[in-house]
């Protein structure tokens, strides 16, 4: 192997790594677009990961495993929508105990099923076009899950900011009186967009525990974080399905970077590299969303005329405002 | 189409806010709503366009009992509302609010949609950008673009709720053109407004509503004292502007120079005395509100100085303003004044100087109860003020600020107060010029700038022209400079 194609088997590990924290993001945009904060992912990936790999070892079907994976989330994200919005319950207290309970769940459900070999998702390049120089082994010699990341990606994107229906998504998180007086059923679609984004929070986990990193190895699977981050990369991301891939991306490549110069740094610790990413995402995060801050403005203050407005714009740019309601309940009178 | 209300009821609560309400308005007329805050108007127009459902009563239209179970029937009927405070989605396009909720093909086309909202605005001579953030339209324009997109939809009925608060000169006259030539096609307008004159120039009949039920009606002619009896139970004028000696400096702007990603003032050299009233004129969007928040402490100047008795506040943050007696009252209330869901006396709990880490209720009950009654508040202290109508909510607004101020900055203080509480209002506000306070306000009732300010100054584009002694301004010379006129 060549130097340039070592990098392209590199980018493409990278993008099918982060296949399942696509997923979660995605599932989660379209649950906050709707105006619901599903706190609970972390907890959620854990059990589905670990459902669906006990579903797919007792009937050796890979699709049960997915489909049970996918009703995990959802149920979870049930949970989350009657909580919030038929009990007017707090949305992050919740979600936050579903996030603990589902991750001390798995660990106790799953301990039977550790380290057992299960099914796997086989690899499938696309005829014709996995040939293609650069382009071919990028994307198109994954597995199954992978290309319907990119798709789902693409389709959320869509459905978002060129059909009726994402339109009015978007006007249910932003102002659901204003959705309201259009004739949105502002509670059923929140309803319908938690359910449908937990379920896509749901497929991360088989698409980690059947193809990534195949088996349920309870604690250490690696799997633990995985929600947490996703939360993040939905802010990162802006509430816009293709800046959360570009957050998704960045984190696997983060990770893939821990492990590359692994042997390159002897002296640094195993665990420092593994853990490194999740500091390094939320700094990203950070920085991305500063331009509100004072003391940004301070500095900015300091630059020359052209460069300040230049500076200002980047920012203005990046910043992203959540959906106005996010969180907050809607009753119609 | 022929709109008939009967015996509509509605209850909040404690609150009754609609009682045994009947209304006939005709085809082809313009039925006007009149009525001091709190009397029930949006809520009865809410219930006719399905946004709230009546605890009983009928509905008939073109002599046919309807069934308004939400929104969306009353939009299949025909029935369109512009609402008090536009709804609609500030993030979004122009074109994406005009389309969101439109029936029709799943897949969008916006370039068929600006199309549309092109060959719908040039009937009445509306100039809304179809690209552009419904967040940086004025209020004018976010009414014409929701009007535009009600009749749209095959409106054949339209209420407004108000739609003459905040709005240009201009875009009123627009607006009262627009819906002229609407009646005259067949459809029919209900118009809420508090301003007499409105309902004067425009309304065939109107209707005037007083807690919670019919005071009375009348048709055009109308004697002017009489509605004001009707709204009000008794009669009310205008008082004779109050004169208050102005004291020695006290703001003084050297060469300040504001701006945001829209406009730019430079060059703002004022200096604002004690007791002294300045009145902010212009079209919306003209710089006031810059203005108004660079003074407040909100925006950081791009340059010069901001001197308060001396002392240069320029690039300060805000609580150092806040803590050397500058207040600011933001025209979005429920955005940036008020907490939605917090009651009004937990509004007053907050805002309570000194105070432990413990709030104690008894007191701040006390307290709620002696600010609600100063400020003639209608509706419980204990609900959430966004459940407050809208002018009540602008009183609560302004209950809030704490006493010994030195400079107050205000939006549109009156704007959707009917005129018993709007002179209520100044003459607390005139109280503090009193006592040696400085008033900055804006307003876009010109008679209003006139009435209260000492010195006028007048916004175009950015550009400030004055300060100008409203004793030598008159309302038409007023409206030229905002128009540009020099
Ligand atoms: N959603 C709500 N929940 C509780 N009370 C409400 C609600 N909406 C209105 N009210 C109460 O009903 C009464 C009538 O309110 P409404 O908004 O109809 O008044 P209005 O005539 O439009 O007044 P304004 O001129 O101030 O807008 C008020 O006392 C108000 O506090
Ligand atoms: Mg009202």
């Amino acid at each position: 192997m060549n130097g340039e194609s070592l990098v392209l088997v590199g980018l493409a590990g990278i993008l099918s790594s982060a296949t399942p924290l696509l997923f979660a993001a995605i599932g989660e945009t379209l649950a906050e677009r709707a105006g619901v904060i599903n706190l609970s992912l972390n907890g959620t990936i854990l059990l589905s990961a670990m459902g669906s790999f006990g579903v797919a070892v007792k009937t050796g079907s890979l699709a049960l495993g997915f489909l049970a994976g996918a009703v995990i989330g959802a149920f979870m994200a049930l949970i989350v929508a009657f909580g919030s919005i038929t009990l007017r319950q707090s949305q992050v207290a919740v979600g936050f105990v579903l996030a603990m309970v589902g991750r001390d769940l798995s660990y106790f459900l799953g301990a039977p099923l550790m380290g057992r070999p299960g099914p796997t998702v086989p690899s499938w390049p696309v005829p014709a076009l996995g040939d293609i120089p650069v382009l071919g082994p990028l994307l198109f010699r994954h597995d199954l899950p992978t290309y319907a990341g990119f798709l789902l990606v693409a389709g959320a994107w869509f459905w978002l900011y060129r059909t009726r229906p994402g339109l009015i998504l978007q006007g249910v998180g932003e102002r659901p009186a204003a959705a309201h007086a259009r004739g949105a059923n502002v509670n059923r679609l929140r309803y319908l967009y938690t359910i449908f984004g937990g379920a896509l929070v749901g497929l991360a986990g088989p698409i980690y525990s059947l193809s990534i990193k195949a088996g349920w190895m309870g604690t250490i699977s690696g799997l633990d974080g995985l929600g947490w981050i996703a939360l993040a990369i939905t802010i990162f991301g802006g509430w816009n399905p293709w800046r959360a891939a570009l957050g998704a991306w960045f984190f696997a490549l983060l990770q893939w970077l821990g492990l590359v110069l692994q042997p390159h740094l002897p002296g640094v610790p195993m665990q420092v590299l593994q853990v490194a990413p999740f500091p390094l995402m939320i700094l990203a995060l950070l920085l991305v969303n500063a331009g509100n801050a004072e003391w940004v403005q301070r500095a900015l203050a300091a630059l020359s005329e052209p460069r300040r407005r230049a500076a200002a714009r980047l920012l203005r740019s990046l910043r992203a405002a959540p959906p106005a309601s996010l969180g907050e309940h809607f009753e119609s009178r | 189409m022929n709109i008939a209300l009967e015996n509509i009821s509605k209850r909040f609560g404690e609150v009754q806010a609609n009682e045994g309400i009947s209304l006939a308005v005709p085809a082809g007329t313009i039925h006007g709503i009149l009525g001091e805050n709190g009397a029930g108007k949006s809520t009865l127009m809410k219930i006719l366009s399905g946004f709230i459902r009546a605890d009983s009563g009928r509905t008939f239209l073109d002599g046919a009992p309807a069934q308004i179970r939400g929104p969306a029937d009353a939009i299949r009927l025909g029935i369109g509302m512009l609402h008090q405070d536009p709804l609609d989605f500030p993030p979004m396009t122009a074109v994406d609010n005009f389309l969101a909720g439109r029936t029709g093909a799943w897949r969008l086309s916006r370039p068929d949609a600006r199309r549309e909202l092109e060959e719908r605005q040039a009937d009445f001579d509306f100039r809304v950008d179809p690209g552009a953030r419904v967040e940086n339209l004025t209020v004018g324009e976010r009414q014409q673009l929701e009007m535009v997109r009600l009749l749209s939809l095959g409106a054949r009925a339209l209420i407004l709720d108000e739609p003459t608060t905040g709005i240009s000169a201009l875009q009123k006259d627009r607006l009262f053109a627009a819906l002229r030539k609407l009646a005259a096609d067949g459809k029919s307008i209900i118009l809420i407004s508090h301003k007499l004159r409105d309902v004067e120039m425009l309304c065939d009949e109107v209707t005037v509503l007083r807690r919670a039920r019919v005071a009375g009606r009348a048709q055009a002619p109308y004697d002017l004292n009489e509605l004001v009896r009707l709204m009000f139970g008794r009669v009310v004028t205008r008082e004779p502007r109050l004169e208050v000696p102005t004291g020695g400096p006290l703001l003084t702007l050297d060469g300040l120079a504001v701006e945001d990603h829209r406009l730019r003032l430079a060059g703002l050299n004022l200096e604002i005395r004690a007791g002294e009233v300045i009145g902010l004129a212009g079209l919306e969007g003209s710089g006031q509100e810059l203005f108004l928040r660079a003074c407040g402490g909100l925006l950081r100047p791009a340059a010069g100085r901001l001197r308060l008795a001396g002392r240069d506040l320029a690039g300060e943050p805000y609580p150092v303003f806040r803590d050397a007696g500058i207040a600011y009252v933001p025209a979005a209330r429920l955005e940036e004044g008020l907490v939605a869901g917090l009651t009004p006396a937990e509004h007053f709990a907050i805002v309570e100087p000194g105070g432990g880490l413990v709030i104690d209720w008894k007191l701040t009950m006390e307290q709620a109860e002696r600010r609600i009654a100063e400020y003639d508040i209608r509706g419980a202290a204990t609900g959430p003020v966004d459940s407050l109508s809208g002018g009540n909510q602008q009183r609560a607004l302004l209950s809030l600020l704490p006493p010994g101020l030195c400079l107050v900055l205000l939006e549109h203080p009156t704007r959707g107060l009917d005129v018993e509480s709007a002179s209520a209002i100044w003459r607390k506000l005139l109280d503090r010029c009193a006592d040696g306070a400085a008033l900055v306000f804006t307003s876009s009732d010109l008679e209003e700038i006139l009435q209260y300010s000492d010195r006028v100054l007048v916004f175009f584009g950015g550009q400030v022209a004055g300060p100008v002694p409203a004793s030598a301004m008159t309302v038409e010379r007023l409206g030229e400079m905002m128009g540009g006129q020099p």
